[in-house]
């Protein structure tokens, strides 16, 4: 089973809609036993980091999921859980949960598209994954595969973490992490078959690492 | 490098897809969540669902429909029509929707933007503006004023006075339909979609005049507008999404060709 970590993030109905229909047990839940319980945890998110940060904090979430990290556990960060895994975001100037280091920072206005037309903010529509390194979560994704993305800000880990770069007016880390802790920018809920056999590797992965303990 | 979108859209009246001219059509052409798979399947980048049902009954019935699809569909689509207060917005986005569209509500009540932005994040909130060609004066400089209820009203607003205010407001998308061109297949109206594309640093969508795919490839260049909204092209068989899609893209404008 994976847990989808409730802390009211916009998109988590989504994450439950694409796991139910993959067949892949599920439950939205914020209880630390259930949690524990689970062979992976994903961590969804839309919305601003400020707000994403304070909801975890209030609600003690932020200490479950430090732990789950330590104890081995599998995680996908999602959007704002894939930006608010770092040390700090620019966004309402948010200090974040420090378990990958490196920052999360807004597009320069001043950037430019392939036409020399300042790029547009959020950075809104399908664009594709550049892998620096393997990474199992994109097994079988048919190569010029795209995702769907939302945002403003972008995630900009230490270069050991970058897994995968985007072109939006520069290179930005769209995948960043380690095995077991990955983290995505765009919505695999939301990116068609590329997106939904994402979430399939992530649950095999989890399911053998569960098998192995 | 970002994909200009493609992005069909469904008038829906009484939990049926309804033929196309927006403001008075009411013949069923079919099952909108059946309709929605299959531009899914067939590449669509994105879909929009426009409510034009009159009725608190028939509300119920277009968000059945907006769950339904939810379950089918895993790419983002976007619901309008009859959205004037953050409780609308909600019901749309729990239903499943990713973003939703205010137009004549936000007209009347601009705040229902940021209102929108604060609670569920800028990126949700589209701005759907009709807009229509008029001679320029002091209170409309640009000659484009804002109208709603299909044309039928005009607000003595200036079109891109408005696509301003509501990015300042928290909009974090405009779907631009020029009046003058719904419905002719003539084109979009690119003068139009450039100015509003070129004032706002947030995507624009065209709409309304889509005949061809050259028409769309236009919108996307000389209009530099971030997506296209089509209707009746597809609904009626003329082209099909991929053959849309490969049109522009083998022309140099770069779309999703893999799903």
């Amino acid at each position: 089973m994976l847990a989808i970590l409730d802390y009211k993030a916009g998109n988590q109905t989504s994450v439950r809609r694409a796991l139910d229909h993959l067949g892949i047990p599920n439950r939205i839940t914020a209880d630390s036993e259930e949690i524990a319980a689970a062979e992976g945890v994903i961590f969804p998110g839309v919305g601003a980091a400020g707000q994403a940060m304070d909801e975890l904090t209030s609600t003690g979430l932020d200490a479950v999921l430090r732990a789950q990290v330590e104890a081995g556990k599998p995680l996908l960060g999602i959007c704002v859980g894939c930006q608010i895994l770092l040390d700090y975001s620019q966004e309402n100037d948010t200090k974040a949960l420090g378990i990958v280091p490196g920052e999360c920072v807004l597009f320069n206005s001043g950037l430019e598209d392939e036409n020399g037309d300042p790029i547009r903010v959020p950075h809104m529509g399908w664009n594709s994954v550049a892998l620096k390194k393997e990474c199992v979560l994109f097994d079988g994704v048919e190569p010029g595969s795209e995702f769907y993305f939302v945002h403003s800000y972008f995630p900009n880990p230490a270069p050991e973490y970058v897994i995968g770069v985007t072109q939006y007016g520069r290179d930005f880390c769209s995948v960043h992490g380690s095995p077991g802790l990955w983290a995505v920018q765009f919505h695999p809920e939301k990116s068609g078959r590329p997106g939904l056999k994402l979430l399939q590797n992530f649950y095999a992965y989890c399911r053998e690492d569960a098998d192995a303990q | 490098m970002l994909s200009k979108r493609i992005i069909p859209c469904l008038d829906v009246r009484n939990g049926r897809l309804t033929k196309g001219v927006r403001f008075e059509g009411n013949v069923d052409i079919g099952d909108p969540v059946e309709t929605a798979r299959m531009y899914y399947e067939q590449g669509a980048d994105e879909i929009v669902f426009y409510d034009i049902t009159a009725s608190h009954e028939g509300r119920g019935i277009f968000l059945d429909v907006v769950e339904r699809v939810a379950e089918q569909i895993f790419i983002p689509f976007s619901v309008g029509g009859g959205i004037s207060t953050v409780a609308d917005m909600r019901a749309a986005l729990m239903a499943g929707a990713e973003k939703v569209s205010v137009n004549s509500g936000a007209v009347k009540n601009p705040d229902i933007i940021s209102e929108g932005a604060a609670a569920f994040g800028a990126q949700c909130v589209v701005l759907g503006m009709d807009v229509k060609q008029v001679e320029k004066s002091e209170a409309i400089p640009s000659g484009y004023e804002v109208v709603i209820h299909g044309g039928r009203k005009y607000m003595g607003m200036d079109a891109i006075e408005w696509a301003k205010t509501a990015e300042a407001l928290g909009a974090g998308e405009i779907c631009l339909n020029s009046i003058d061109a719904d419905g002719t297949k003539d084109g979009y109206e690119l003068t139009l979609t450039r100015m509003v594309s070129e004032a706002v640093s947030i995507p624009v969508i065209a709409s309304g005049g889509a005949g061809s795919p050259e028409h769309m490839y236009d919108a996307l260049t000389e209009g530099k507008a971030s997506a296209a909204l089509i209707a009746s092209i597809v609904h009626y068989g003329e082209y099909t999404i991929p053959q849309i899609k490969k049109y522009i893209n083998d022309r140099g404008c770069k779309m999703r060709m893999v799903w």
